[in-house]
């Protein structure tokens, strides 16, 4: 196999779906960075966000992209719906039990979308689009939608928390909530942010997905440990690390079939998941160990 | 007519709930006793259905074994396989908070379900591994329902009365002292990290057992048996109304949730059968309502945890997590 062939088919491919881990994983980190648990629901809701993406589509009639917006609003709406709903009367008590009630969540969520929009896989627009030609690499359109909305999306995020007053608020909680809360920062509205954030990334993650593959009920739930194995391996806490996490597990789930029977791809997250719990718990970039 | 079938399905429910509480138990060990969050209590419940059903089935060409062995010899494998795959990954996670384990133990339960999906030397792949004998399977059939369901509420017993044997014992006052505070109890010179690995083994084995039940007595074991998701989640509900760190609750939850859980799914099958397939995920959001509901309004259970000793005479509101 020449090195084209291995771009082509396993570190493009690769890339493309670290950058949707990456996505989800960054939502992830931010919540265990700022609210200090982790949330089980956030694959199912990527799922009910590309779902949402769909509803617009079909209704509307517009192309996928346009109608991304949209679902980034109404997931990231859902999201803090589901905090003040669900999670808020639970901080008081031990981190875990929120834990637990977010496992709740996924399965009431991913009923939700089953009931809505049924079990049967579905796509954003039919036929087969066949993949463009630079310099004998083959690309697809919606892969280089998908990396570069990664990038937009991460970086203005990034932006936002290291330029702004609410961003810098928002660090404040992830690097010691106490001194925050007395610097007299309104914990209720980093932490709406924060989930409107997240739902919203999460939404981008899901959307995108559906939109290199095809939107199932599961697809979701199949992301969660991806995108846990991301944020633990580029560091809890740190946007860059899950990002770099995401394209690490994304790539290494792609190039895995080089090595192992392709029925195993799925077990390459776990596997980074133990190796890096076990050498080096605060992940590349240094990030918080819970 | 219609009394034996009442009969019947009267049995088979109990004999589902006994297994089901099995497992409560298992998990009453792990987050009851312990504090430790497993998400993937399917899993282990596969390994332990698979390992006694490759021990005990006759032999067959496409897999390894069976190798025949007694059903006994089939459950207690069907333990040590559980708890020796729970072993490594509470090695690795335990020395974190426990959201870590939950995790791992999603990680675990989907590695669990690839392999059985595509190793079929070992489990015969889609088509399952049937013919497991079944103790007392070789008399008429209501007998034999009975028989099996006496041979299970046996079992159980001895596992209600060893658990709450030790959760009076020493080691049980050890195990909440490190599950409500951890550096207090490390101050006491306790070994939190395996304290916690102990408890972790030995609710996974409980688990592991459930499942050689619930092989045995369906004859058969395939990939589609049981919904992993759904059956984890129904575990984790059974134990949090019926009350966590109480092992009678745990038996209870497991008995009301089964219940209510069959019953919904007599009312929705008689629905027309375009409704029947959302009314299917309109009982799973209503299972997941439910446990929001009860971690709310009433998070110790119905039978909440017993206070003992000092916390008997100072009634403190506190409660177990």
């Amino acid at each position: 196999m020449d090195l084209l062939e291995l771009i082509n088919f396993y570190l493009i491919p690769g890339i493309v779906l670290g950058s949707i881990y990456a996505l989800g994983a960054v939502g992830i980190t931010l919540i265990f960075a700022i609210l200090r648990y982790a949330h089980l629901a956030h694959g199912d809701l990527a799922t009910l966000g590309a779902f949402i993406a769909l509803a617009v589509v079909t209704s509307l009639g517009i192309s996928p992209l346009v109608a991304l917006p949209f679902a980034i609003i109404a997931t990231g709406a859902v999201a803090i719906g589901i905090d003040k709903v669900f999670y808020e009367h639970l901080r008081e008590r031990p981190k875990i039990v929120t834990v637990m009630a977010s496992l709740g969540i996924a399965l009431m969520v991913r009923s939700v979308v089953q009931v809505v929009w049924g079990v049967d896989t579905q796509t954003y627009s039919r036929g087969i689009v066949r993949p463009e030609d630079y310099f004998g690499l083959r690309i697809r359109d919606r892969e280089i939608y998908t990396v570069l909305a990664m990038v937009a999306l991460v970086g203005v995020l990034q932006l936002f928390l290291t330029r702004s007053k609410w961003g810098k608020a928002m660090r404040a909680m992830s690097d010691n909530p106490n001194l925050a809360l007395l610097s007299g920062i309104d914990n209720k509205k980093v932490v709406m942010l924060t989930w409107g954030i997240a739902g919203g990334l999460c939404a981008a993650s899901g959307f995108f997905l559906g939109l290199n593959t095809e939107l199932k009920s599961m697809m979701g739930w199949h992301m969660l440990l991806p995108m846990f194995a991301a944020a633990i391996l580029g560091g809890v806490g740190r946007v860059e690390g899950a990002v770099l996490g995401g394209l690490i597990v994304g790539i290494a789930e792609e190039m895995s079939v080089l090595f192992i029977p392709s029925e195993y791809k799925a077990a390459m997250a776990f596997a980074i998941l133990l190796f890096m719990l076990l050498v080096r718990p605060t992940g590349l970039l240094k990030g918080k160990v819970l | 007519m219609e009394i034996l079938g009442l009969v019947n399905y009267a049995l088979f429910m109990a004999i589902f709930i006994a297994i089901y509480a099995l497992l409560a138990l298992g998990l009453n060990i792990q987050w009851g006793f312990a504090g430790l969050f497993n998400a993937g209590i399917a899993g282990f419940f596969a390994v332990g259905a698979y390992t006694s059903a490759i021990l005990s089935t006759a032999a067959d060409d496409g897999r390894i074994g069976g190798f025949d062995l007694h059903f006994l010899l089939g459950w207690f494998g069907a333990m040590l396989a559980a708890g020796l795959i729970a072993w490594p990954i509470g090695k690795i996670c335990l020395r974190f908070r426990s959201d870590y384990l939950a995790i791992a133990t999603i990680g675990v339960a989907e590695i669990i379900r690839l392999v059985i999906k595509s190793e079929p030397v070992l489990t015969n792949g889609a088509r399952g591994i049937s013919g497991i004998p079944r103790p007392a399977g070789d008399i008429g059939y209501m007998e034999s329902q009975i028989a099996y369901l006496a041979i299970v509420l046996a079992v159980l017993a001895a596992a209600y009365f060893l658990v709450e044997r030790q959760f009076n014992a020493p080691w049980g006052r050890m195990m909440r002292a490190i599950r409500d505070n951890e550096s207090a109890a490390k101050a006491m010179g306790k070994d939190v990290e395996f304290r916690r690995l102990e408890a972790f083994i030995f609710g996974a084995a409980l688990m592991g057992l459930a499942g050689a039940m619930f092989a045995h007595f369906n004859r058969s074991i395939t990939p589609e048996a049981i919904d992993p998701m759904v059956a984890t989640f129904l575990v984790w509900i059974m134990l949090i109304l019926g009350g966590s760190g109480n092992n009678r609750g745990a038996i209870v939850g497991a008995a009301v949730v089964w219940i209510i859980w069959s019953v919904s799914e007599i009312a929705t099958d008689r629905l027309p059968h375009e409704y029947a397939v959302q009314a299917k995920y309109i009982r799973l959001f209503l299972i997941g309502l439910m446990l929001q509901l009860v971690l709310r309004f009433r998070p110790e259970g119905l039978l909440p945890e017993p206070l003992r000793g000092d916390r008997r005479t100072s009634q403190s509101g506190t409660e177990p997590h």
